[in-house]
């Protein structure tokens, strides 16, 4: 109850702060397009692949509609999964439909998702407010969103969890030079419920068990309340070039704090090509109630060996070579572009050990992956 | 050793958002009254040029964000859904 009635707070400034907000001169809705794409990633013993289509159509000068199709077949045997329980297979669909709606200057966008998998059924709603100010030198934007998931267990047909996201944002962009846009945004999002994944354990030293190991079911909090701020730069070089900075700062409720920062740099060549090249540094401290190896069951009231919650570092090097479609060759004069872009991700845990190896009981080395990510893209304007 | 249930909901990041809302309510009310936009719209075309866009690849830049969202605690800030990964 706090919570919506926050929610309801959070609301009304929204409404108060786009009501007095004075307006010139109307903005126009994005041209009609559509975007097809196919991602693969694969790493640390999971391939995810699957395709991508977006379509987007206006229906007037003020209203515009979206579907955006997503798949993704998973094939995992990550060393978690291998710790525990078998390699699996699985595919994951997911629906999503967009409603613009330009008022002059402000646009709003109603958002309406599913996802579903076999096991986790995720379903959302998203309200997204951006309006531009200050001789369109301004541009801030404000946004909540609601979602429930329904969790399973394959092979317990008794099983059945439910999950609540709340999600509130606000963010301004500001046009700081006649080469610079300067962003600003924060997020909170508020969980309640089933936070945990049905099927993982934890390990602890039992002394009993003729292994010397026993494992248990992780236990979660059923709440989890987190905060993220990011600051972006971008900035257009005297050659045509565009220099791309952000740096993120995240913190949440189970003492977990993480950081990143990416620097991408967009060069045109020749005529109709363009290339990327970027570098993400990523870093997070460990859950407080994360532990590798407990040292007896039942150890602490919550339980936990994701790996995502462990300490760790990652750090990301990609590249990209779009081609833009000269107009002699656009069918209908509709532009069009293409590209390929592919990331090497590298995974270094500092506190979750590769139980894939032989050695003692909590003396395995330190677990580590590299990751390859695959996208081939392209949109068409009409 | 046993722990306490972490801290409930709290009114903090709420109230931190509230704030950054206020913040940019003044900056789009009276304060910016007195101060005439710096950077002409004849002034832009660098800005407009797609090279300097954001969202560049469009959903292949959504698929990076998701990757990362799937395999990182931090989570928002982003401008991307959540959910139902398939990530585990």
């Amino acid at each position: 109850m706090v919570v919506t009635k926050r929610l309801l707070s959070f609301i009304q400034l929204l409404l108060i702060t786009l009501l007095f907000s004075n307006t010139v001169k109307a903005a126009v809705l994005e041209d009609d397009k559509v975007e097809v794409l196919y991602h693969s990633y694969e790493g640390g013993g999971m391939k995810i692949d699957g395709p991508a289509v977006l379509i987007r159509k206006k229906a007037s000068e003020s209203f515009a509609v979206s579907a955006f199709y997503y798949a993704d077949t998973i094939s995992s045997a990550s060393v978690d999964v291998m710790s525990t329980a078998s390699p699996y297979e699985e595919e994951r669909d997911e629906l999503n439909l967009g409603f613009e709606y330009l008022n002059n200057k402000t646009q709003m966008t109603l958002s309406l998702r599913q996802s579903e998998e076999d096991d986790y059924l995720a379903q959302s709603v998203s309200l997204n407010v951006s309006h531009d100010t200050f001789g369109d030198l301004t541009t801030v934007q404000l946004g909540i969103s609601y979602g429930d998931d329904e969790v399973k267990r394959n092979g317990d047909d008794n099983f059945l969890a439910q999950t609540q996201h709340y999600k509130v944002r606000a963010g301004i962009s500001q046009i700081l030079t006649a080469n610079l846009i300067a962003s600003f945004e924060v997020e909170a999002i508020a969980n309640n419920g089933f936070l945990n994944n049905p099927y993982r354990a934890v390990r602890f030293v039992d002394e009993e068990s003729e292994s010397g190991v026993g494992y248990q079911p992780e236990v979660y909090p059923e709440t989890r309340n987190s905060l993220a701020g990011k600051l972006s730069l971008r900035y257009f070089l005297p050659w045509r070039a565009a220099v791309l900075l952000s740096y993120r700062s995240f913190k949440d409720s189970w003492d977990i704090q993480a950081s990143d920062y990416e620097i991408l740099y967009r060069q045109p060549i020749f005529t109709d090509w363009e290339f990327e090249l970027k570098t993400r540094q990523y870093e997070q401290t460990q859950a407080e109630f994360y532990q590798d190896l407990y040292p007896y069951r039942n150890a602490q009231n919550y339980l936990a060996r994701d790996k995502e919650l462990s300490e760790f570092t990652d750090t990301t090097v990609g590249a990209s070579l779009t081609y833009i479609v000269p107009k002699a060759y656009q069918p209908f004069d509709w532009p069009a572009e293409m590209s390929v872009q592919w990331d090497r991700i590298d995974f270094d845990y500092h506190n979750f050990r590769d139980l894939q190896q032989q050695a003692p009981i909590g003396e395995e080395p330190l677990y580590q992956f590299s990751a390859d990510v695959v996208r081939v893209f392209a949109s068409i304007y009409f | 050793m046993k722990r306490n249930m972490p801290k409930q909901l709290s009114s903090l990041f709420v109230n931190k958002l509230a704030l950054v809302v206020l913040l940019i309510s003044c900056g789009t009310l009276s304060g910016c009254s007195s101060i005439k936009p710096w950077v002409q719209p004849y002034e832009r075309q660098n800005l407009a040029d797609p090279i300097m866009s954001a969202n560049r690849h469009g959903i292949a830049a959504s698929h990076a964000a998701h990757v990362y969202e799937a395999r990182e605690s931090a989570r928002g800030a982003e401008g991307t859904g959540g959910g139902g990964c398939g990530c585990n």
